[in-house]
């Protein structure tokens, strides 16, 4: 399976170095990573759309639970399968994302803002 | 870029194999572009907010809605992101083109599973009278729900034209960081999805 030239040819690329390729240790860590997003991330999709289809609280509480469970997903999706982990990260990139979102708090967040402010004047 | 190079976020593939050119430069360019879209989805979904309400005497989120269709949606978009990373695991431990191949098959099956129900649901939402024309509401749905199909469509065509190259040239450098970048774009159309499931359909239907 390992046949270097499927790879393009290079012959230091027929060796893996992650240690035994697709049965060593590096490799399970990889694949338990997705394992672990994909079980958190069912769980944290099930019971939003399971509280929501039983009505289980008022619409209130409804929206704030959904909220939690949407950010604690965003974040699992972002560790797991994007595998950004914020400390050891690239200091360009970790500028580059904190900088969209306050793009975003100030452009979404200041849009929700004012047109609620005007919605709750006009009537 | 600045001195202390630390791994690029994402499935760097430098460790398995030595060095690819441009690596670095090609995945700081895409994590850029997909900063700039998210931007372009945090202010459609933010007219959705204002507008969620503006019915205008038309059919609301709770006639227009079916939660067991968004529900099948979550699910085959989930699945096809797991599939991706099984795909980009196959590619990082040098599991053969096949493998590679057949992960992104699968990711691409689920993917039409899910534009399938999403077109499926714009058309019973069109013969529920909820067409685009009819309030502020379903202009701002129609904005926001088909932008991120469209983004799928895309990402479905790109996973295509690499499975063309694979299968013409084999697993070199550029299907390599083609394969990185689509796999950065897929998990972030799944994000993109958390929160429209979140905010626009059960926030809707609660």
């Amino acid at each position: 399976m390992n046949d270097f030239r499927e790879f393009g040819g290079h012959p230091e690329w027929g060796r893996p170095h992650f240690g035994g390729g697709a049965s060593g240790d590096a490799y399970r860590r990889d694949l338990h990573t997705y394992l672990w997003g994909l079980a958190l991330a069912v769980t944290l999709t099930v019971v939003p759309f399971a509280l929501v289809y039983w009505h289980a609280m008022t619409a209130s509480s409804l929206w704030i639970a959904i909220g939690i469970f949407a950010l604690v997903q965003a974040v699992v999706h972002f560790r797991c399968f994007l595998h950004v982990h914020p400390p050891h990260e690239n200091v360009d990139e970790m500028l580059l994302v904190l900088f969209t979102v306050i793009i975003l708090i100030m452009m979404a967040g200041g849009t929700v803002w004012i047109l609620a402010n005007l919605h709750s004047r006009m009537y | 870029m600045s001195g202390n190079m630390l791994d690029n976020p994402g499935f760097s593939l430098r460790a398995s194999y030595h060095h690819i050119n441009r690596e670095d430069e090609v995945m700081f360019g895409f994590w850029v572009f997909l900063m700039s879209d998210a931007i372009i989805f945090g202010l459609i979904f933010a007219t959705y907010a204002t507008m969620v309400a503006a019915t205008a005497g038309g059919p609301g989120p709770k006639r227009l809605f079916d939660i067991g269709s968004v529900a099948i949606q979550t699910g085959a978009l989930l699945l096809s992101s797991f599939a991706y990373g099984m795909a980009s695991l196959a590619l990082r431990y040098r599991s053969g083109r096949r493998k590679v191949i057949a992960c992104l098959l699968v990711t691409l099956l689920l993917g039409f599973v899910f534009l399938g129900f999403e077109v499926h649901d714009f058309l019973t939402m069109f013969a529920k009278g909820g067409s685009p024309d009819t309030s502020g509401f379903t202009s701002a749905f129609f904005g926001l729900v088909p932008l991120h199909g469209l983004h799928v469509t895309v990402g479905s065509i790109w996973m295509v034209v690499l499975i063309v190259q694979m299968l013409r040239y084999g697993i070199d450098d550029d299907v390599r960081l083609g394969v990185q970048r689509l796999a950065l774009f897929w998990h972030f159309l799944d994000i993109v999805w958390i929160a429209i499931f979140s905010l626009v359909y059960l926030g809707g239907l609660a």
